[in-house]
């Protein structure tokens, strides 16, 4: 019942956003190949799926977004794991921390492009920050949060290094990691686009680029709707593993 | 030598560049298998004691040596039970209790085994894939007492553990650990601020004092287990813990009206 109300909801919503965007059209003096109608839009999605470029275009970004994202949050964890149980050593760490942090992804791409040129790299080297400071600042953070009491039991029982990290630090920190690691999926993926819009010639980004060229607008905002679509899905996966590893840890529902 | 020796130990620390006494000159000797209630109102040093002896935080004057052995820090032979339980909130109420068997070698059958029997000790076998979140107060506790008692310490340290517990639970409790110790013969170190619990459970009782936290007296309970805590013997004893603590100062002053 509440999945089905909730399935209505999206749908109601969804309804609005297309019925402003077709009045906006139908008031505007656009010419249609500059702003086209959600009809015209939706066609143009049909067009690249039949093509093929729509499918070659999310494999290319997924690939990216996998192992950008992948390493960024495993270095990150495993390094936030690290830094949290030292904080002798954190303390030199930290600002520089947090002087990259407040850096936009964006920023560095004309560096990265000038390191690795066109293509792969560049898109995963601003993947791989935007989610790498966050994740890391909060599970260091996590890690410091952690209640005496539990190392004190597995100090009391004899748990040392390194199984004191993965019995201990790492389920007790898991919670605020594991929310860190959620964020920063979605603002990997946003970067994602940004990344592909300038560094490389493949991908959902570079669609959108090609597109303005092309002035195919029609193109240019089905891709949009795609990159969001994606964004919401990649997300509800991220929410469903997470719920998963907290209820296998006890955590209240 | 006694079990447990404890010769002019005590605690300071800097505080705002001042030292501050928390403990000053312990003299206590314990023998293996009794009961001690470490008893005084806050401030008075038990924890710190307690935890002198445990080996969390030693002392920095005197000595104090288990079996002939220095305390330089917590020891895998005795443990530890703390007021809010310490149980790892990730972990089933088996997996709990199989934590301190984790680190000695043993397949996991041995080590299911052990846990299962400590969980039916204290009567929480049915809960053993419960996360400890599922459970009452006292039930929590209860874990906590068969973890300490599957790793078969020589020493159990409970930390005001019944602290946080309703009153009816907790002499529940108190009966059940009275129980646990008939049978399994631990020497146990208690920490108590509950005058009646002190009476009710120890062979002992350490009176300590605060400013700075002392030994006021230490008191020979002559009761035996199963004691009625209406009984006259029972209140003469609280009694005498009432005078240590001097509690009994109204009399005086009715004498002089």
């Amino acid at each position: 019942m509440k999945k089905l109300r909730s399935i209505k909801n999206v749908i109601v919503s969804l309804l609005i956003l297309i019925a402003v965007w077709e009045i906006l059209f139908l008031i505007s003096d656009y010419s249609e190949a500059l702003f086209p109608s959600p009809f015209m839009a939706f066609q143009a999605l049909i067009e690249m799926i039949a093509s093929g470029q729509l499918l070659e275009s999310i494999i290319t970004s997924m690939i990216r977004f996998v192992i950008g994202y992948g390493l960024s949050v495993i270095i990150a964890v495993i390094l936030g794991l690290i830094l949290g149980s030292l904080p002798g050593v954190f303390k030199y760490i930290n600002p520089t921390l947090q002087l990259l942090r407040p850096i936009s992804p964006t920023a560095w791409m004309p560096f990265v492009v000038l390191l690795f040129g066109i293509g792969d790299l560049p898109a995963v080297v601003i993947i791989f920050i935007a989610a790498f400071f966050p994740v890391l600042l909060s599970t260091v953070s996590a890690v410091v949060r952690i209640q005496p009491i539990y190392y004190k039991v597995a100090e009391n029982f004899g748990i040392k290094q390194p199984a004191l990290l993965w019995k201990v630090i790492l389920p007790a920190a898991f919670p605020g990691i594991a929310n860190a690691i959620h964020l920063a999926l979605g603002s990997a993926w946003i970067f994602l686009v940004a990344g592909e819009m300038v560094g490389a010639q493949s991908g959902l980004g570079y669609q959108i680029i090609d597109a303005r060229n092309n002035v195919r607008a029609d193109i240019l905002l089905a891709t949009i709707f795609v990159i969001g679509f994606i964004g919401l899905v990649l997300d509800y996966l991220i929410g469903l593993v997470e719920k998963r590893i907290l209820k296998a840890w006890g955590g209240a529902e | 030598m006694s079990y447990i020796h404890i010769e002019n130990a005590g605690k300071t620390f800097l505080q705002n560049g001042e030292e501050f006494t928390a403990l000053a000159d312990v003299n206590l000797d314990i023998e293996k298998g009794e009961f001690i209630c470490l008893l005084g109102p806050s401030g008075c040093g038990k924890s710190t004691l307690l935890n002198g002896i445990a080996g969390f935080d030693l002392v920095n004057k005197g000595s104090i040596t288990i079996d002939g052995e220095e305390v330089k820090g917590p020891s895998t032979n005795n443990v530890t039970i703390f007021q809010n339980y310490g149980l790892l909130p990730w972990r089933t109420v088996l997996k709990n209790v199989e934590l301190g068997l984790e680190s000695q070698n043993m397949d996991k059958k041995k080590r299911k085994e052990i846990a299962r029997k400590y969980l039916q000790v204290v009567k929480l076998e049915n809960f053993e894939n419960s996360f400890p979140h599922q459970l009452s107060g006292g039930m929590q506790q209860r874990v906590a007492i068969a973890r300490a008692l599957a790793v078969n310490p020589e020493i159990l340290f409970m930390d005001e553990p019944f602290g946080a517990l309703d009153a009816i639970t907790r002499m529940k409790l108190q009966d059940d650990i009275l129980d646990i110790c008939k049978n399994e013969k631990k020497t146990i170190i208690f920490v108590t601020h509950d005058i009646e619990e002190a009476v009710y459970l120890a062979d002992r009782i350490v009176v300590m004092t605060p400013n700075p936290g002392k030994v006021k007296g230490v008191l020979t309970v002559p009761l035996h287990h199963f004691r009625d805590r209406t009984s006259g013997d029972f209140l003469l004893v609280r009694d005498k813990i009432f005078e240590l603590l001097n509690m009994k100062t109204e009399e005086t002053i009715e004498y002089q009206i």
